[in-house]
């Protein structure tokens, strides 16, 4: 199914202080996470974010801590999926782990800007501007990223797997 | 196969002989930790699980250090939920107030993170250990939840890029300014998903306090885990400390690199990092004319007893300026002791800093010292982001603790040579 929404634009090195400063770090409830969604940037951009919202970003997104409030803040913001040159290791990792989708993808940074209306093909990773009518290509998912995508996420991947090997 | 030490650590963790970068793998993991601020996370989920015991007991640790002795209630409830579970899963390093210290100077001091290992921990900074000769690698709290169930977890084999480092350091160069001069070279991305490996003689000639500054900042440009391979050095620190058997791993001479670079140091001065990135680091000479309202010196890059030592000498009979705060942080309980032991805590109270309890605190923008609006800091932490220690128009600057000392005293940005 493809996801279409309106862009809200990042830069470059994006870090998860500034998508969920520290003082909030003593909940794990999305909702309230989302409401100081990207704070550090943009203090009112909880309150403009409509539900289905893109993030597009340039390199190195997600970058510092080890934090999973930070995609939990983006999810619970209403954000559908975020585009970006690179992301940072641990936010990727985090991502796919609790079910954010996330894409790579070359040149979004410099030709979309926010309040363009994008889509994005999680199968084919082609990205459509429908604003300016540009197009993009996602870079493939790792197979093993898919599974654990199919599964749900890591714990039911995980869970799945440990009944097997206690079967054999 | 000639192989990195990256690739022995990951190949006999994953009962191979050898492996290559790109390869997916499960493997065995030593030890596993996480914080306050992660462990709640991981916990809701195991025990949604419902699964009834941790892979082992004796090797997990849970570490409430970030916003600990607790800031408010909702802290005090997060400590809370680790406590409980500590005690139901019979979880053996649950460190209360007392013990407690910054999780990543703690467990090596502990002795329960070794050279050979695999460690992973909810916390960025976990690749710290990477300077015992482990592997070594921040996750998520749901990583450590699968990981506390099956001691395993999954990686793809990393790149390595090897650091090499020649010359001699000048004094009050540390290995803080050679990765904080690495990671402005390089960038806050040049190392993503790759392995740091320091090597040459520069690094032979560190002591294990500097070498842990700089596999602790790995995460600062982007890598996966930063290390250095196990030598005397290593042992001598190891000797007194290892609770269990472990192996020490070395590249072979052939090992593949994705990157090679070589820095000569000789010429090196202290680095300070301006805002908002590790990476804009220029040498402590070329700082200009930077006031200052606060030094923070401690955290789990810099809070280690030779760095409350080198602090101290600069400190010595002198007294902070009137328009900066001064804050100390021993990061563990045996470094406060210690410092108290060697007379360093008489010299930072008389020169009118103040002593924190073992904690991440201001580093995280958490407590015991948050910065107000315009207002500028210069730490020994790692990173100085977008409001990282307060407000979001305060600005931080990363040196290390003799710069930090120095610019307490002169009120601004400086060098010790100054004073």
């Amino acid at each position: 199914m493809t996801i279409e929404g309106a862009v809200w634009k990042f830069g470059d090195n994006v870090d998860t202080d500034v998508i969920i400063p520290a003082p909030y770090l003593v909940t794990a409830d999305s909702e309230e996470l989302g409401k100081h969604c990207m704070e550090g940037v943009d203090p009112a951009f909880s309150e403009k974010v409509g539900p289905g919202d893109i993030i597009v970003a340039g390199k190195n997104f997600g970058c510092g801590s080890s934090r999973e409030h930070a995609p939990m803040a983006i999810k619970g913001a209403g954000i559908s999926c975020v585009v970006a040159e690179s992301f940072a290791r641990i936010f990727y990792r985090n991502a796919f782990n609790m079910g954010l989708a996330i894409f790579e993808a070359p040149g979004v940074s410099e030709g979309i800007r926010t309040g363009d209306r994008i889509s994005v093909n999680p199968h084919t990773g082609e990205i459509t501007d429908h604003t300016n009518g540009r197009h993009f290509s996602a870079k493939a998912i790792p197979p093993f990223m898919q599974g654990l995508i199919k599964a749900g996420g890591l714990m039911p991947y995980v869970l799945k797997q440990k009944q097997e090997q206690d079967r054999a | 196969m000639p192989q990195t030490i990256t690739e022995k650590i990951l190949a006999t963790h994953a009962g191979r002989e050898s492996v290559a970068p790109g390869e997916l793998l499960s493997v065995r993991i030593d030890f596993v930790l996480a914080n306050d601020i992660t462990a709640p996370i991981a916990i809701d989920l195991f025990e949604k699980s419902h699964i009834s015991t941790v892979f082992d007991p004796e090797r997990i640790a849970l570490v409430p250090d970030h916003f600990v002795p607790n800031k408010d209630i909702r802290s005090a409830e997060q400590v809370q939920i680790m406590r409980r579970f500590a005690k139901k899963y019979g979880i053996k390093h649950f460190f209360e107030l007392g013990e407690m210290g910054i999780e990543h100077v703690l467990l090596p001091e502990q002795g329960l993170t070794l050279p050979g290992d695999v460690v992973i921990g909810a916390d960025s900074h976990t690749c710290t250990y990477g300077a015992l000769g482990a592997f070594a690698t921040g996750v998520g709290s749901t990583d450590v939840a699968a990981a506390m169930i099956t001691g395993e977890i999954w990686f793809k084999v990393p790149e390595s890029i090897r650091l090499s480092y020649v010359g001699e350091l000048k004094k009050w160069v540390t290995g803080k300014d050679l990765i904080l001069h690495t990671i402005g070279d390089i960038g806050v991305d040049g190392a993503t998903y790759r392995a740091m490996e320091f090597v040459g003689e520069v690094i032979e000639a560190l002591p294990m306090s500097d070498r842990m500054t700089m596999a602790n900042m790995a995460i600062e440009a982007g890598a996966k885990s930063g290390i250095i391979a196990p030598d005397q050095v290593t042992l001598d620190y190891i000797e007194q400390r290892a609770k269990r058997p472990f192996e020490c791993f070395h590249s072979d001479q052939d090992a593949v690199y994705d990157e090679e670079k070589s820095y000569d140091v000789s010429a090196l001065e202290p680095q300070v990092a301006f805002p908002h990135l590790p990476e804009n680091t220029r040498p402590v000479s070329e700082v200009g004319t930077i006031p200052i309202e606060q030094a923070v010196i401690g955290s789990c890059t810099n809070g280690r007893i030779e760095d409350m030592r080198m602090a101290a000498q600069v400190l010595k009979g002198r007294t902070v300026n009137k328009n900066v705060r001064l804050i100390m942080i021993p990061a563990t309980p045996s470094i406060y002791r210690q410092a108290m032991a060697e007379g360093l805590l008489e010299i930072f109270l008389s020169a009118k800093g103040v002593i924190s309890p073992p904690t991440c605190g201001p580093c995280l923008g958490g407590f015991m010292g948050i910065l107000g609006p315009g207002e500028r800091a210069v730490a020994t932490t790692n990173r100085n982001f977008v409001g990282r220690m307060g407000h979001s128009t305060s600005e931080v600057y990363l040196a290390n603790p003799a710069v930090a000392a120095a610019s307490a005293i002169l009120g601004r940005i400086a060098s010790p040579e100054e004073l």
